[in-house]
């Protein structure tokens, strides 16, 4: 009806998070609510439950035939259930997308890769499962090996590649297909610079064809460089939809927002399910430092508060620190213990001189049983290390993810 | 910066040609069955396949000699227990060869189910990752196996040669036998392998099934040691109806009076049968939800 290579209308995906589905998911649980209507269980049609979470929800867009799109949005945001549900790996809940042309999809570089074979025999593999005929790949076999750099491995098992090696044939595969409609998640943040550099390069070969392509990415350099257009998805919905340009300066604006504390005075609104509800979270810098001021030597307490509505349940803790490069720094995982329903604290003390000088993001997921998440709550809190003046005579950025005060051992013999 | 301007765009979707349409939307109630997909698949099934069969002998010592070797190891080892200590009749011909035509196409059908029913779980990288229609994974795992069949086969017919028994014309309808088995092994495997995604309890389950399985089906034994009115019970098991059918079709002529009757074929045919299409149906019912269970 359009001439729209994609659209999508009123799309959403709901999902039913940990401990809905773990109270039903053993066979003899399934046994015994009955065999009454085994095919409805299965397809997931179940009444509705107060743990669904709607990944995404009333999302419409359309990408014109040649256009080269972004998706930008944060870790939790929605973009690689977006490009799940239009490569057709997963369903809809709700609203439908229509696609014009051919669709190629690229959500991971290596898909069924298999270690024990050669390079030559995962590039007709791999090519197989992107959906090339083997035609196409034994016509395009010579370009894509010379595109990965590989031949004189081309009949050595894969397991015995480094990693980078790996990198560059898995995405040379895919570098190759030619769909009308490419759908390519965050696979630029693999390989060396140099190699992530012929990607783009490829990335933009692509576009300039005329191609169709859906770009989620967190390198904003590279959606502002390749992209016409932006979509930006904020807590599974659009935010905005405008030029590359114009998003891309939104998003970064947006995104060293910082957040030193939230408080839900109502637990109807706060995050949360029938299980565990949110009540506060701070930062809290230690030794009187006020939150602005905060640097690399201030240590600081990550306090959260929730109300734990179920009785004697084991609970612990998982305080998940990002980068504003998305780049995951730690995961602080607590001891399991038993609790009572009630109000419970955690506090998660951060030593001084572990974190290097960066915008951080918090999220904190609350599990059961060491291993049913009943709450995962992205971005919740956002603070700015500051660096601080050094001694010595260098001044520039400090390289690192974290800057750790470490112990040293030197000796010295003359 | 935009590499292609906006006007070349319009001007560009004017000129297309009809493409492919796809529409995305939740499906719901009895899923078709949409072999035409499978089809057209044909190729990444081929690819599949070949990737079983590859990485299963790769860096293994004796490679194919595994394929001969392990069935001969099992016969003896039944040849010794079931025909020499406990004497179990098999109807005139030479024990290991009336053994061993049933153990091969069981042999098949045992490590088709076992790898197949716990395929989509192992192979939840690619199910989350591409789209193709998910009844490829089940299938390649219960085609791969056919070529260790084929090669069990050729040991088969050495040991029926070496006992002086040459296969009558019968041996034109083993095909037949072996599509069944291929149907049952693939039909059981659809249901097993949809309910593994859900309970994990299915991969514990399933070597115990195959063992129990075992027992119920005449390989060991000939069905005609169970009185004449109970034996319709033993070809409830559609395995009963393959393993006998490769007896039937490879020593034939040496085999007078043992032969199942046509109705227990019939009652044979039509479990698998019905296996197989209920499994094919619940199967794609529920292949909508594997990419976010599995």
């Amino acid at each position: 009806m359009s001439s729209m290579a994609v659209n999508v209308d009123r799309l959403g995906k709901k999902f039913e998070i940990g401990a809905a589905r773990s109270s039903n998911d053993t066979l003899r649980d399934a046994i015994v609510s009955g065999i009454k209507a085994p095919f409805r269980r299965l397809q997931g049609t179940q009444d509705s439950n107060t743990n669904d979470f709607w990944a995404l929800r009333d999302i419409n867009f359309d990408v014109a035939h040649g256009e080269v799109v972004g998706l930008v949005g944060r870790n939790g945001a929605g973009k690689s259930t977006l490009l799940k549900i239009l490569s057709r790996i997963t369903e809809p809940t709700e609203g439908r997308a229509v696609i014009n042309g051919r669709i190629g999809s690229l959500l991971e570089v290596g898909t069924g890769f298999h270690p024990e074979l050669t390079g030559r025999e995962n590039i007709f593999l791999n090519g197989a499962i992107l959906g090339m005929r083997r035609t196409e790949i034994t016509r395009k076999f010579d370009e894509i090996v010379a595109f990965a750099e590989i031949e004189k491995f081309l009949d050595t098992p894969v397991k015995r590649y480094s990693s980078g090696m790996y990198v560059r044939l898995a995405f040379a595969v895919a570098a190759h297909l030619e769909p009308e409609i490419l759908l390519v998640d965050e696979v630029l943040a693999v390989g060396d610079a140099a190699f992530q550099k012929k990607c783009l390069g490829k990335m933009s070969d692509v576009a300039g064809e005329g191609r169709t392509v859906l770009f989620v990415s967190h390198n904003m350099t590279a959606v502002q460089s390749l992209c016409h257009r932006a979509v930006w998805l904020d807590g599974g919905g659009v935010r905005e939809i405008g030029t590359a340009q114009k998003i891309v300066q939104g998003y970064l604006q947006t995104a060293a927002v910082s957040t030193a504390e939230q408080v839900w005075d109502d637990p109807e609104t706060a995050p949360g399910n029938d299980k565990v509800t949110l009540q506060s979270v701070r930062v809290i810098p230690q030794n009187g430092v006020a939150f602005d001021d905060l640097n690399v030597n201030t240590p600081l307490d990550l306090q959260f508060a929730f109300y734990n509505k179920q009785p004697d349940v084991e609970l612990n803790f998982s305080i998940i620190v990002h980068n504003l490069e998305d780049v995951c720094i730690m995961n602080v995982v607590s001891p399991a213990k038993r609790y009572d329903a009630g109000l419970v604290t955690g506090v998660c003390h951060i030593p001084p001189g572990l974190l290097n000088d960066a915008t951080y993001r918090v999220r904190l997921l609350v599990v059961q049983d060491t291993s049913v998440a009943l709450l995962d709550a992205p971005d919740i809190l956002m603070f700015e290390v500051k660096d601080v003046e050094r001694e010595g005579n260098w001044y520039g950025k400090w390289p690192g993810a974290v800057r750790p005060n470490l112990e040293w051992t030197v000796t010295y013999r003359e | 910066m935009a590499l292609t301007d906006q006007a070349s765009l319009g001007s560009q979707a004017d000129v297309l040609p009809d493409l492919p349409q796809t529409i995305i939307r939740k499906t719901t109630g009895l899923a078709a069955l949409q072999l035409d997909q499978v089809w057209a698949f044909r190729e990444l099934l081929y690819f599949l396949v070949w990737r079983d069969v590859k990485v299963r002998y790769k860096q293994t010592a004796l490679g194919v000699l595994w394929i001969v070797l392990q069935p001969l190891i099992m016969l003896g080892l039944y040849y010794v227990i079931f025909g020499i200590l406990l004497q179990v009749p098999s109807n005139g011909v030479p024990y290991p060869a009336f053994a061993f035509a049933a153990l091969v196409p069981w042999t098949y059908f045992a490590g088709a189910l076992g790898r197949a029913s716990i395929s989509l779980v192992e192979g939840a990288q690619l199910v989350t990752k591409v789209y193709f229609p998910r009844l490829l994974v089940p299938l390649s795992a219960v085609l791969a196996g056919l070529v260790d069949f084929a090669i069990a086969f050729v040991v088969l017919i050495v040991v029926l040669l070496t006992y002086q028994i040459v296969p009558g014309v019968e041996i034109l309808l083993l095909p037949v036998f072996l599509m069944f088995a291929i149907f049952t092994a693939l039909g059981f495997s659809l249901w097993l392998a949809a309910l593994n995604v859900h309970y994990r309890d299915i991969k514990h389950l399933v070597p115990f099934i195959v063992q129990t399985w075992w027992f119920a089906t005449p390989v060991m034994y000939a069905t005609n040691i169970f009185p004449e009115n109970f034996r319709w019970v033993l070809a409830l098991n559609p395995m009963t109806g393959v393993v006998e059918g490769f007896r039937w079709a490879l020593l034939g002529a040496e085999y007078p009076g043992a032969q199942l009757p046509l109705y227990l074929y019939g009652i044979s045919v039509a479990i698998s049968l019905i296996v197989l299409i209920s499994g094919m149906f619940f199967f794609r019912s529920t292949e909508r939800t594997f990419a976010d269970i599995v």
